[in-house]
């Protein structure tokens, strides 16, 4: 593979936050997949909304207002551009993935779902792709299937397959694995799915900073994202729907803005998107992801994309000469996630001491509990790799290890 | 020695590791491992102490009025801290468990790992210790 045409140091420059000491060492982040870390322009956005643009949207019909909403809605033409969303008002701004399901889980699955219908979702689901199923299921009375993985980590498809019926009415998967860095055949599963008339909702968190997205060509009913995973602020994050189920579907939350009139004997609502986006919400934040989205276009998400699958050819390639290293999760196709243990260490005690040289992983379940009861473990430790990692950061966490196998190994 | 002289002790031995975080889990993890083994019959649900990424099983029994507790963890470095609990406040009566201040934590140099992180229960573990002192002392104000 040719050498990515990135220039990484340059990249690294832009991210003032990488350049410091943890416990003495120098900074070495791999916990990407928990949150990306944000380069200048988009803390600048933050900071300039402040500086120069505060104002409340929608509402007012100052300056100030006229600037914050522009600049506000211009992250929405952005979205729906990086989305290769069909309408710009399919676009609905959340506080993040987990919300955007709480959404669908709240308006679509109380409105559609019945009971005895069926909610299919996978071994691999993070648990805001499980929990809000769990408690629609509950109240409604509906049934959750799950697909089974076998052990590299991939969905089975033929069992998919078979999981599919006329009773089924959603399917809700992750489209990359937080805690594996498998990539599902999401267009595949919609494509199933729709066949029967079930809808999919793809919770792509993971997805948004490794994969170029088409909601469109994906056929997507529903996708979720967070700002924070791609280089954008927390608190923030998007809800991808179909015009059709989006104007079907009731309100989520009652309040200002997402009202046309509001009487004592009776209220109605205003149109997407802002149906789904009741009060103020973190204008700031909004107007810095577009900064974020931005900053990928600029890079080239193939770019991106080569430059991360060197990452992890080297990473597996170093990791597997340790002679304790087992890889958890071993798909055919992977985004840059190493999730591994070294048999015999608890991966708390390995994340502790590499921590006190200054390399940040993740460990424990990482929010999939019932994907490690399936590898019958407690957790794993997750190195996850962004566009701002070098290989010699890779080095740096391999012989973080060797210390950990030295300090802790029987 | 008293529960405050256990805690300088401790205090006096931390602070020759200079601060130095990967020095301090190596001695951590060889107090760990100096713990007692912990029978398998205490190893059970009753016994654990919420944490998150750490398990901890603590077990307490009363002798000649006093409490003793035996701990283990399934982490080197939580067995390590909980061997630090099981030396300041084991075999102690339950007043002296319920009133004791435990300042050797701020004094060690690990707030990172005893700080209000939930990974390796430590201020669970206090919480537990001094309920089952509580709860000695209720029973034996009972009889």
């Amino acid at each position: 593979m040719t050498e990515t045409l990135l220039d990484i140091q340059k990249i690294r420059e832009e991210f003032p936050i990488l350049h410091q000491e943890v416990n003495g060492n120098p900074l070495v982040y791999f916990d990407n997949a928990a949150t990306s870390q944000k380069p200048k322009s988009v803390i600048k956005a933050i900071n300039d909304y402040y500086t120069q643009d505060n104002a409340n949207i929608h509402r007012g019909v100052h300056t100030l207002a006229e600037r914050a909403t522009n600049a506000f809605e211009a992250t929405r033409k952005k979205a729906q551009q990086f989305l290769n969303s069909g309408e710009v008002e399919e676009i609905i701004f959340t506080k993040g993935t987990t919300e955007s399901i709480n959404l669908v889980a709240s308006t679509f699955g109380r409105k559609f779902i019945k009971e005895g219908d069926e909610i299919i979702i996978s071994t691999l689901e993070h648990h805001s792709n499980i929990v809000p199923w769990q408690l629609l299921c509950e109240e409604k009375g509906c049934t959750l299937k799950i697909i089974p993985i076998n052990e590299a980590g991939e969905i089975i498809f033929e069992k998919y397959l078979e999981l599919l019926n006329e009773n089924t009415k959603l399917v809700a998967v992750n489209h990359i694995s937080n805690s594996l860095g498998t990539i599902n055949p999401v267009k595949e599963i919609i494509a199933k799915a729709h066949e029967i008339g079930a809808k999919v909702l793809i919770d792509g968190a993971q997805a948004a900073p490794h994969l170029p997205i088409d909601v469109q060509d994906l056929d997507a009913d529903f996708y979720a994202l967070s700002a924070h995973k791609v280089y954008g602020p927390t608190g923030m994050g998007l809800l991808y729907g179909k015009r059709e189920l989006l104007e079907a579907m009731p309100p989520y939350q009652g309040g200002g803005e997402m009202i046309k009139d509001v009487h004592f004997s009776g209220t109605t609502f205003n149109d997407i998107p802002y149906k789904f986006e009741a009060g103020t919400p973190n204008i700031g934040e909004v107007i810095a992801f577009k900064a974020a989205m931005d900053f990928v276009d600029e890079l080239g998400k193939e770019n991106i994309i080569q430059h991360e699958q060197e990452l992890l050819d080297y990473g597996m390639e170093q990791l597997s000469q340790i002679e304790q290293f087992k890889p958890i999760g071993t798909a055919q196709n992977k985004a840059s996630v190493i999730s591994f243990i070294l048999e015999g260490i608890h991966p708390y005690d390995v994340g502790q001491l590499l921590d006190a040289k200054g390399i940040a992983v993740r460990t424990g379940h990482h929010c999939t509990q019932p994907l490690m009861d399936f590898y019958g473990i407690e957790g794993t430790i997750r190195a996850s790799f962004s566009i701002y990692n070098t290989k010699e950061e890779i080095d740096a966490l391999v012989d973080g290890l060797k210390s950990a196998i030295k300090l802790f190994g029987k | 020695m008293s529960i405050n002289e256990t805690q300088d002790e401790i205090i006096e031995e931390f602070s020759m590791l200079d601060g130095d975080l990967e020095m301090t889990i190596g001695y951590l993890m060889e107090l760990g491992e100096k713990l007692p083994e912990l029978q398998e019959t205490f190893r059970i649900e009753e016994n654990i102490v919420k944490g998150c990424q750490s398990k901890v099983w603590l077990n307490a029994s009363e002798v000649d009025n006093k409490l003793l507790f035996e701990a283990d963890s399934n982490t080197a470095i939580t067995k390590g801290l909980v061997s630090l609990l099981v030396r300041v406040l084991s075999d102690h009566t339950a007043d002296e468990i319920l009133n004791a201040d435990l300042f050797f934590k701020d004094k060690i140099g690990m707030s990172r790992f005893i700080g209000t992180q939930r990974s390796n229960g430590f201020a669970s573990m206090i919480k537990q210790i001094k309920n089952y002192a509580l709860a000695y002392k209720a029973k034996a104000a009972m009889q």
